[in-house]
């Protein structure tokens, strides 16, 4: 193959790779411009799954430490929101199932900047859903309500 | 250096993998420093130390860019440096499946010292890193490299599939490579309390790479095969450290390799510079 044919050959894929990952369409609607408008589209199959260490004693503290680890830098301490991120002790998130927040941790928004957490094992994901619905709501800057 | 020391160290979950990939990309706006080595045997020659630094940034969630400076130093002959790499990673769909696709594309400008063995591909086999360094870096490689790196998680595992097409810019055929690489922390829960050594810390893992021939004679005929078996321990302050022995497969792999390296993930490093090329801090 010729260098010419190879370098228009990495100049379609790469446009093809930017178009496909391109960003989003603009959703419609005041509910679905919402930040959180992510949460509704978790397909029902998730919404409906119960948190299976709902009842673990230590899931809370330890879904604590982990979320430090991981989501404190964007989504600010103990969730209240950063620059970077939307807090989560807002209505939309607290009273959302815990099937959908986890929907949304494993798949991530990455057309919005939030990173899928699929390479954090499955219990890691839920006991950080333990600690996110622990939280309870919260108007951004106000103080904190839960702690692990 | 003045932005990594007011970056924020970051934990990162780094599975143990020095070849594979899977398609966990970096976090957006987070710069990961790394180094890596690789101690190598070498029959009818010098044993040798190659190591390469990199800068690993998160563009975007989809999209993870990479700068690489390799070296080596071969035993009894001499320290060179023996090139860089530019490499970027793109995460077309952006929903996790079954099976996810990234696709890599990557430039290198090296020379024939090069012996970090970051992939092997086409016919590349121990005999071709036994030449002494003054000759070897004479010879200048220019390559596009790309790769489908098909990877899943799956109950806590990692399991992945990189399939490698390399084009030298100086009109040699196209060769091929493979690596495949399985991964698993030690534990699957966070646990209750801050600790360095607790097990979901550690993943182990293991990876087979290898060549593929070329365009013109592809197959194993003539192509060097290696087995690693992996460790990375990912401390909470940002900290990763990886080793892996590595096992040549057959008579055309060297016979044993040592690879290890040591990173540190800083997040918000993508803010620090957009402010700082604002004029302002908040």
């Amino acid at each position: 193959m010729k260098l010419c044919q190879f370098v228009i050959a990495c100049v379609v894929l790469f446009s093809g790779i930017v178009a496909a990952a391109g960003p989003q369409e603009s959703p419609k609607g005041p509910e679905s411009n919402s930040v959180y408008a992510e949460l509704k589209k978790a397909p029902e199959k998730y919404r409906s799954k119960a948190n299976p260490l709902a009842n673990d004693a230590d899931a809370v503290a330890a879904g604590g430490i982990l979320f430090e680890e991981h989501c404190e830098e964007c989504h600010g301490k103990e969730g209240m929101g950063g620059k970077k991120a939307p807090s989560l002790r807002a209505e939309e998130v607290q009273s959302s199932p815990p099937g959908a927040i986890f929907w949304i941790l494993s798949n991530g928004v990455v057309r919005k900047r939030m990173p899928v957490w699929s390479k954090l094992p499955e219990p890691e994901r839920w006991q950080l859903v333990s600690y996110l619905k622990s939280l309870g709501t919260a108007a951004a800057g106000s103080k904190s309500q839960g702690k692990p | 250096m003045a932005l990594l020391l007011l970056s924020l160290p970051t934990y990162s979950q780094e599975n143990p993998y020095i070849v594979a990939y899977d398609h966990n990309l970096e976090e957006p706006g987070s710069l990961e420093v790394e180094y890596f080595s690789t101690f190598g045997t070498q029959r009818g020659g010098s044993d040798f130390h190659a190591y390469w630094a990199e800068l690993e940034y998160g563009a975007t969630a989809w999209w993870t860019t990479e700068l690489y400076l390799d070296g080596q130093t071969t035993f009894g002959d001499s320290t060179v440096f023996t090139g860089y790499r530019w490499e970027n990673r793109f995460r077309p769909l952006k929903n996790e499946h079954l099976i996810n696709p990234v696709l890599y594309l990557e430039f290198e400008n090296t020379n024939g010292a090069d012996k970090i063995l970051k992939e092997v591909e086409g016919h590349d086999v121990e005999s071709d890193y036994a030449e002494p360094n003054a000759l070897a870096r004479q010879e200048r490689t220019r390559e596009m490299e790309l790769k489908l790196i098909l990877s899943s998680n799956y109950k806590g595992w990692n399991f992945t599939e990189n399939t490698i097409a390399t084009k030298n810019l100086s009109n040699e055929p196209w060769e091929f490579g493979y690596a495949l690489g399985a991964s698993r922390p030690l534990a699957m829960k966070g646990a209750a309390h801050r600790c360095n050594f607790c097990r979901q810390h550690f993943v182990a893992g293991v990876e087979l790479y290898g060549g593929l021939g070329d365009r013109y004679s592809f197959g194993l005929n003539n192509t060097s095969h290696y087995l690693g078996t992996g460790l990375a321990w990912n401390l909470p302050t940002g900290w990763t450290f990886r080793l892996e022995p590595t096992f040549g497969l057959n008579d055309k792999s060297h016979q044993f390799l040592l690879r290890w390296g040591v990173s540190r993930e800083f997040s918000g490093f993508g803010s620090m510079v957009s402010e700082l090329f604002k004029g302002r801090r908040e």
